[in-house]
């Protein structure tokens, strides 16, 4: 089962890097993850999403929470939560097709940010299926390039402050 | 202190750290990363420098030393080869959970990412085995992290950490501020145990019927020995230990079952597998011990003391985990056990299996390492310190010695260094002065750290290097016969073996060998005699013997074997 987890770091040189050698080292699946500023200067938050049984999750969280430079994990598959991702998709375009996919791009809410005579590109954001669900409408009109940001997400609700490592005992 | 405030140099910062955490000892070795510390050095007098021959060597001093003495072991090493040459030791001190500090010099900083000569990322290379590390990228943080860097070392679980201090940070200066009090955010060491769960593990101990005390190194870092032997003797609870383990509790005691897993005593393995109680403290599931996991201890609730939440439910699934300082958790369940289980039957059921498949071995008058383990044993009371390699030795050390002190027992069980012992055995003799060091190898482990026998004899150290010589890779020549269809694929160093006596001789050591079992007790007495000096004996024992019993890898209790002809297997 997929788990998003969002984790505290120390906004220092290797904190991020400790994170992704912790999973490689132990053989986790990282299936996308994402990193940036927080309202607090020294702090990042990552945004990992991963695949797993019960156990694993349970011990990526705790060997999450074991680096020293991780200040707070929490797994949000357990909460209400906002997840967010956001798609470039470059689709090949000939006049026929225009229209149609400028259909769909209205339909997923999503913008388009570049256009050629042979192309159009289109940013949609949302929830991962949201983004899975568009890539696989314009699938059929061939799609060039495609990036993705991987997913953000945040607790719903009142926010928490920073404190301190999840106490597992 | 009359430093502080002041205006200091990088290398003259590190050494007051140093001495603000009561260094002793710093094994090491110079080079040009770290020149300017070396200079230093000459004219510090709160602390030895021990100069070794190779970088591992100085690593595994260090984990000795640690080991032996509680304290955080210190390295001092220059970039490249002499950081790259560490990895070893640091890897077995993070599977061991060794307080260990490393120092690797680095080039200067503006080089740092140029292949600058001896360049070597050791901070990204030593990632996965520390338990963290550092690059100081300013001497302001300098005195910072040196606090840091001890205080991770040994609080928690303990670990090896890297600090990586480029030249020019060294060479720079700053106002001294030296931090007393450090706190990481991102790390709080749990230590006081959930009163509900003790509560609650006090309720299902009383409730037990055959309840087991397995015991990890866990108990003798946390300096628990006296409340385990408090636990298990008030209310007889058999206590069966790890490799890592043993001295833990006393192995003359009567309620010890010696060691468990691959090798463990048979009658400690059909415990665990007929206990109704597993009680594991500081211990961690590892594979050697358990073997297959679905049959594993199926009869037993699980109960698991341990610092480290990652070795909660890592490997064995467990009923109820007590994350926390395993000393004071034994004392508050031995607090609580008002009606404690009457064991009686369980330990005579015990005993049962003890008579059923007592420990054996041949005596065909040729010399066997069991004979030559139980003299040392016997002659020393367990009252040394045995530091062993890794391999056959390894197993009979843990087998036939009677380790009745913590700190006793030096080894290397989770990476299985070989090479380990000589060093460690080094290192171990800076902290320990009143008991005698004893360093057991094989022939081939023995050859993997022998240029340090030097580091020996030049610093006195009184260390009896004992060399259990059987001509072979003993252990992988085990799995050979057993698994691998007898094919002794490059195991064989009847052809290729130095002359030990020689290689004694060369790192002026008085030295000794034999092969008759009548000559053994005069030589050990020899040796223990000699009290200002190393010295070595060549034990050269039967090729062929076998460590029994063995659950095969990955098998369960039902397929142990316990001795070589028609391997009888048992259920």
């Amino acid at each position: 089962m997929k788990h998003t987890i969002s984790i505290l770091v120390e906004n220092h040189f290797g904190a991020f890097d400790r994170v992704a050698t912790m999973f490689s080292g132990k053989g986790f699946n990282i299936r996308s993850i994402s990193i940036g500023e927080t309202e607090i200067e020294e702090i990042s938050r990552m945004t990992i999403v991963t695949e797993g049984d019960d156990q694993i999750i349970d011990q990526v969280v705790k060997q999450l929470n074991r680096l020293i430079d991780t200040i707070k994990v929490v797994d949000l598959s357990d909460v209400p939560r906002i997840e967010r991702e956001l798609a470039l998709i470059k689709v090949t375009m000939n006049k026929g097709s225009m229209e149609e996919i400028k259909n769909i791009n209205d339909i997923f809410r999503g913008n388009i940010v570049d256009i050629t005579n042979k192309t159009m590109t289109l940013e949609i954001t949302g929830p991962p299926d949201k983004v899975d669900a568009a890539i696989n409408v314009l699938s059929p009109f061939g799609i060039k390039e495609l990036a993705r940001s991987g997913v953000v997400a945040i607790k719903r609700g009142e926010q928490s402050k920073i404190v301190k490592k999840q106490n597992l005992s | 202190m009359e430093k502080d405030s002041q205006v200091l140099s990088g290398a003259d910062i590190f050494f007051e750290c140093l001495k603000r955490e009561k260094v002793e000892y710093i094994f090491g070795y110079p080079g040009g990363a770290v020149l300017k510390l070396y200079e230093h050095l000459y004219d510090v007098d709160f602390l030895k420098h021990i100069l070794v021959r190779h970088e591992q060597g100085a690593v595994h001093m260090a984990e000795g030393y640690a080991k032996a003495s509680g304290k955080v072991g210190v390295v001092l090493v220059t970039s490249g080869p002499g950081a790259t040459n560490t990895v070893t030791g640091i890897a077995d001190a993070y599977m061991d959970s060794v307080p260990i500090v490393v120092f690797t010099g680095q080039v200067p900083s503006h080089l740092i990412g140029n292949d600058a000569f001896q360049e070597a990322d050791i901070v990204g290379i030593t990632r996965p085995i520390t338990k963290h590390n550092f690059l100081v990228r300013n001497i302001n943080e300098l005195a910072l992290t040196i606090r840091k860097a001890f205080f991770i070392a040994a609080t928690g679980r303990p670990g090896p950490v890297v600090v990586d201090l480029p030249k020019d940070v060294i060479n720079s200066k700053t106002k001294f501020e030296y931090p007393v009090d450090v706190d990481l955010r991102g790390y709080k060491p749990i230590y006081k145990g959930h009163t509900n769960q003790i509560k609650k593990a006090a309720e299902i101990i009383s409730k037990s019927k055959r309840p087991l005390l397995y015991v990890g190194g866990g108990v003798i870092m946390s300096g628990g020995t006296n409340e385990l032997a408090l636990l298990a003797r008030e209310n007889k609870f058999p206590v069966t230990m790890t490799l890592q383990g043993l001295g833990a509790f006393p192995g003359t005691d009567d309620l010890s079952l010696g060691m468990l897993g691959m090798h463990g005593t048979y009658w400690a393995n059909q415990a665990v597998n007929n206990c109704d109680l597993l009680i594991s403290l500081g211990a961690r599931f590892d594979d050697r011990v358990t073997g297959r996991l679905d049959t594993f201890a199926t009869k037993a609730f699980k109960i698991h003391v341990d610092i480290d939440p990652t070795c909660i439910d890592k490997n064995v699934i467990v009923d109820l985990p007590i994350v926390g300082d395993v000393k004071h958790i034994m004392a508050e369940i031995a607090a609580e056990l008002n009606s404690p289980p009457d064991t009686n039957e369980w330990l005579a059921q015990i005993k049962e299996w003890k008579k059923e498949c007592p420990m054996h071995y041949d005596n065909d008058g040729r010399l066997r390492t069991e004979f030559v383990i139980e003299k040392i044993s016997e002659k020393t009371k367990g009252n040394a310190v045995v530091v062993t390699d890794v391999g056959q030795h390894q197993m009979w050390t843990a087998q036939y010695f009677k380790y009745n002190y913590p700190r006793s027992n030096i080894t290397s069980g989770g990476l299985g260094t070989m090479g380990f012992s000589v060093p460690a055995a080094i290192g171990a003799s800076f902290a320990v002065q009143d008991r005698p060091i004893i360093s057991i190898s094989g022939d081939g482990g023995f050859q993997m750290n022998m240029q340090e026998l030097i580091t020996a004899s030049y610093n006195k150290v009184p260390v009896k290097f004992f060399i259990i010589n059987n001509s072979f890779l003993g252990m992988v020549r085990q799995w050979q016969e057993l698994f691998h269809a007898e094919k002794y694929s490059f195991t064989d160093l009847r052809a290729s073996n130095p002359d030990f006596m020689k290689v004694g001789e060369a790192f002026n050591i008085e030295s000794y060998s034999t092969e008759n079992p009548n000559e053994v007790d005069s030589l050990l007495d020899k040796a223990f005699s000699i009290n200002d000096r190393p010295v070595l004996i060549e034990f050269k024992v039967v090729k062929e013997d076998m460590v029994f019993p063995m659950v095969p890898s990955g098998g369960s209790i039902s397929d142990m074997i316990v001795k070589r002809l028609n391997p009888k297997r048992m259920t």
